[in-house]
């Protein structure tokens, strides 16, 4: 199976939180050529469910929906304001090409101002979403006849190889942990399992963990897996808080997180020679498993993270070899953890 | 005593086993089931004689701390907090690492060699450090693993008349009031909660409830104390000595009024020190039980402490006592009316 | 309408303190349900018995205010928000508290306007001191802000309009739907303005197909404001997102079928601060579908807030044909 290639095409769709019905038909193909089972519940979570011999029921998630915003207003001139869906980082939005949603996808760009024009105070600060604009080149009655309030906005999808397998794209937080669910149903068509094991590609984690909360209540597992993205090494960011990229997995530690089943994720990667770094986390991980720990009377949580550079842009950097061993890690540990 | 064992044991939000194991060894006869759950919480059943009314009381067994995240070249040692700490109290103290209690001390530059113009500039946490006398990386690896946790000095302190220093007051008291309650018999069905990770997010207690589904709920705890100079009296939240505190609102709950008052008058009616908490902030678990499935009735009775979060955390034994008898009041008067729930639920006033 | 807005934003009921707007919405709605209860936190929960799906409808009973949390020895009152309160609003502002007794919110004169916080202002009752307040006002006392209710041409003025006129849209759909189609469940819930609390509890007890939450939304149609789409008049308010929720789009669609069909004007709301109880029915359970048609509404938790009537009234039309799907 070409990882790559899947990676690519999940990075290239749009589905900001809340507007995943579209995408979710996508995922479904993808699961349905691995698993036994798949179904889309009513918030377009889509679960895959591979059978074992029933002991034990494992939820292994990873969330499919990216940060972007919505049309809040069209001026009169036709230019375009926006509502943020997600923690959005300002400072990239400034020259950013964007893609509207409407009744068809209309290509912008968010204004700069030329910096002739530009006084020295100004230059200080980070410009507000409310003083941003998208400019789409047409009038304000052309725009209004393809694009309403509400539409979605998104970072216009791009996808790039660099050197050493190295992707970088938008929307690789957290396409790549859906990559990573991909190759860890094709890892364990190959291993013996007891454990059924839900796959779900949850929806509304950069907003408000909807996906997760639903999710975790319906399947109400004996364990979970949860997978997503975690900071990759950049210049200047404290030690503690960055994982090097193609050093593997970040498997997390913290009292959000099962100790037991945390410590036999480590003794997995151990024993299968997989590559992994450790991830301290002192409180909310920031991740789907804040929802899925305290779901109903409690599910033991486990954490797995691929490094990816320069989150929430329109550049996210992620290792293949990354993905490919979080599957490896992943599906191995549910083949056995159960037991 | 159990409160002072209580506090010399270390139970950093999501390794509350010494706690636990504790707790657990010391109810163990008086509780009909001990249920260990998913995230840890420790569930105490006593079961009743057939009445259908369930009360939990809640106490959480964890206290603040840190965690070890990473390690210099030099052996120095890297930490975050694990719940809220104010970085400020920091600097130029002692804590204990891991379940051998490595000593350590958070480092600081002598102020002989801080800049003239960052002497008055507190230290950010991530320039914080831990020297535990290692020389080399992998020794302060060995001695003090990524994710260990890390403890406050455990020193118990007796202060004046009746005033006591030590580390997770919050919320040991409520455990220790909590242990106590176990030994007499009810007529309902009891579930003494003993949660964990209260500290990073009232996260056990969400658990415990959805479990338990109570008719009543009472969370004991430590609370905020600053009656003290520089701070205005409208600030003071509540007064040392002054009694068991009841919470009318705070971040997490508005209190339930009914429970709550009758509380209140209960504890004037036997002649036991109580004050309402005068301020809004902060919270705790009656935040979570309070809304739990179809949503449940719940106050929250606290002992103050000043320096709350810190190593040198102060309450006196008085109210400890307060709090204690007051709980056991509540227990008792809970028995005695059989029509307890509707009576609280018709306003629950205190007819004379 | 107005009589019943009158009556609804007269009564007190400030968050945690919902008894009375409670007792005033059941003798309005008792006749016109099958089935009327309070829950354990204080919801008032009424069900209009039916087959097909069951729909939650939801509106907050309850109003922001203040506690009083400290008498001084001079009898001045020191106080805590409940709910989110503006100093700048509330600044020579008056307040009541449930017994009536009337105060005056102002600050410390030292300080400069600028550093105004709540925190370094107080209520004035008039007392001569601590003896004479503690009389009136006790700790942990809450009072409504004054706000008399007045009709003028179109709209509305008053305080509490949020959410008082959610619940007016109700309970004129309540009155007017003569047989429920579906199961429909209406709930007053109580403590939005704490945090979306009483909803929370009430939807996990029901349970629904699908939820329709009714409650104000801000407009972006006042002197150099926030852009925003809402405009007063131009009818009820398809919610498509607020800090709480992103709407379902099954609910979404519902609303705005509906609203073509029955041919009333309406517009799309997008709330980039605030929340509402969408939000916490939502992510109840295995997660709820959830909507919701918002009143615009200008000057939101100050004690003049104002609507249409006309966007009510029509908030009331689009309220019974959703609930005939």
């Amino acid at each position: 199976m070409d990882y790559k290639e899947i990676l690519k095409q999940l990075v290239l769709q749009t589905a900001i939180s809340g507007r995943e019905e579209k995408m979710s038909f996508f995922i479904k193909d993808l699961f349905s050529e691995l698993c036994d089972e798949v179904y889309v519940d009513s918030f377009f979570n889509v679960t895959g469910i591979k059978r074992g011999s029933g002991k034990g029921r494992i939820l292994v998630t990873a969330h499919y929906d990216e940060i972007g915003f919505l049309v809040k207003n069209i001026d009169k001139k036709g230019f375009v304001r926006l509502a943020s869906v997600g923690g959005v980082d300002n400072k990239i939005l400034p020259a950013q090409e964007v893609v509207i949603h409407g009744k068809k996808e209309v290509y912008g760009v968010i204004g700069a101002k030329p910096p002739h024009l530009i006084n020295v105070e100004e230059k200080k600060k980070v410009a507000k979403l409310e003083e941003l604009y998208v400019d789409t080149g047409m009038t304000a009655d052309s725009l209004k006849k393809v694009v309403s309030i509400g539409d979605a906005v998104t970072l216009r999808p791009k996808y790039r190889e660099l050197l050493n397998s190295r992707i970088s794209a938008k929307t690789v937080d957290n396409r790549c942990g859906v990559t990573a669910l991909i190759a860890a149903m094709k890892e364990l068509s190959m291993l013996k399992h007891e454990s059924d094991i839900y796959f779900t590609a949850t929806t509304q984690e950069e907003f408000d963990l909807a996906g997760a909360i639903s999710t975790a209540y319906s399947v109400e597992p004996d364990l979970a897996i949860v997978i997503d993205a975690c900071h990759g090494n950049v210049h200047d960011a404290p030690e503690d808080d960055i994982y090097t990229l193609g050093r593997g997995p970040a498997i997390g530690i913290g009292p959000q997180l099962d100790r037991i089943y945390t410590k036999k994720l480590f003794k997995t990667a151990k024993e299968y020679n997989i590559p992994y770094q450790t991830d301290v986390e002192a409180g909310d991980t920031g991740t789907e498993a804040w929802a899925v720990q305290v779901s109903r009377a409690g599910i033991p949580t486990t954490l797995i993270s691929i490094p990816v550079r320069y989150m929430h842009t329109a550049i996210e950097t992620v290792d293949m070899k990354d993905i490919i061993n979080t599957a490896k890690l992943a599906s191995r540990f549910a083949a056995c953890a159960l037991i | 005593m159990y409160l002072k064992d209580l506090t010399k044991l270390n139970g950093i939000s999501g390794n509350e086993d010494e706690v636990r194991d504790y707790i657990k060894n010391n109810i163990i006869n008086f509780a009909d089931e001990l249920k260990t759950d998913r995230l840890g919480n420790l569930i105490a059943y006593k079961r009743g004689n057939g009445r259908k009314l369930k009360v939990m009381l809640s106490a959480h067994m964890d206290e603040v701390g840190f965690m070890v995240t990473g390690h210099g070249k030099d052996g120095s040692v890297r930490f975050k907090p694990v719940g809220g700490i104010d970085e400020r109290i920091l600097p130029g103290k002692e804590v204990f690492i891991g379940p051998e209690r490595i000593p350590g001390v958070i480092a600081i530059k002598p102020i002989h060699l801080q800049d003239k113009d960052t002497r008055n500039v507190n230290v950010k946490l991530k320039n914080l450090y831990i020297d535990i006398g290692a020389d080399k990386k992998e020794e302060a690896e060995k001695a003090a693993p990524l994710g260990e946790f890390i403890c406050f000095s455990d020193e118990y302190q007796e202060m004046g008349d009746s005033v006591v220093k030590a580390k997770a007051l919050d919320d040991r008291v409520g455990c220790a009031i909590l242990m106590d309650m176990a030994k007499e018999k009810y007529n309902f069905d009891l579930y003494l909660c003993f949660t964990v990770q209260e500290e990073i997010g009232l996260r056990g207690s969400e658990t415990a409830a959805y479990q338990v589904a109570p008719d009543i709920a009472l969370a004991v705890e430590g609370t905020t104390c600053s009656d003290v100079p520089e701070v205005e009296e409208q600030d003071y939240s509540t007064r040392l000595g002054e009694g068991a505190a009841l919470t009318i609102m705070d971040r997490t709950a508005y209190a339930d009024k009914r429970l709550t008052s009758f509380i209140y008058k209960l504890a004037q009616d036997k002649g036991l020190k109580v004050q309402y908490k005068q301020t809004t902030t902060g919270g705790n678990d009656a935040g979570k039980i309070q809304r739990s499935r179809e949503g449940v009735i719940t106050a929250a009775i606290s002992v103050p402490c000043r320096y709350i979060h810190s190593p040198v955390s102060m309450m006196d034994k008085r109210d400890y006592e307060s709090c204690k008898e007051i709980v056991r009041a509540l227990l008792r008067e809970i028995d005695t009316r059989q029509d307890f729930l509707d009576y609280i639920k018709n306003g629950g006033n205190f007819d004379v | 309408m107005f009589d019943l807005i009158n009556k609804l934003c007269g009564t007190f009921g400030v968050s945690g303190n919902e008894e009375e707007i409670r007792s005033l919405i059941a003798g309005e709605i008792i006749e016109y349900v099958d089935e009327i209860f309070t829950d354990t936190l204080g919801n008032l929960i009424a069900v209009k018995r039916g087959n097909g799906k069951k729909i939650m409808y939801a509106a907050h009973m309850d109003e922001i205010g203040v506690m009083a949390t400290h008498i001084d020895d001079n009898g001045f009152i020191r106080f805590s928000n409940v709910g989110w309160v503006s100093p700048q609003y509330s600044l020579g502002q008056r307040v009541r508290f449930k017994n009536g007794t009337q105060g005056v919110v102002f600050y410390e004169q030292k300080e400069e306007l600028k550093n105004l916080k709540l925190s370094n202002m107080y209520i004035d009752i008039g007392a001569k001191n601590k003896e004479e307040t503690e009389k009136k006002v006790k700790i942990g006392d809450t009072a409504c802000f004054v706000g008399s209710t007045y009709k003028q041409e179109n709209v509305i003025i008053s305080k509490a309009l949020d959410n008082r006129i959610g619940c007016a849209v109700l309970i004129k759909a309540i009155k007017e739907i003569e047989t429920a189609k579906n199961e429909l469940y209406f709930v007053f819930t109580v403590q939005e303005e704490l945090g979306l609390r009483g909803a929370k509890t009430a939807a996990y007890k029901i349970m629904p197909d699908f939820a329709v939450v009714v409650d104000v939304t801000e407009t972006g149609d006042t002197p150099e404001c926030k852009t925003m789409e809402v405009k007063l008049g131009n009818g009820p308010a398809i919610k498509i997102k607020d800090n709480s929720v992103i709407c379902h789009p099954f609910v979404k669609n519902i609303l705005e079928n509906k609203a073509k069909e029955i041919g009333i004007p309406y517009q799309y709301e997008i709330l980039e601060e605030g929340g509402s109880d969408t939000g916490s029915i939502l992510l109840t359970g295995g997660g709820i579908p959830a909507g919701a048609v918002s009143i615009p509404c200008r000057y939101v938790h100050s004690p003049s807030e104002m609507i249409s009537v006309e966007d009510a009234e029509n908030a009331v039309k689009l309220i019974k044909a959703a609930a005939d799907i």
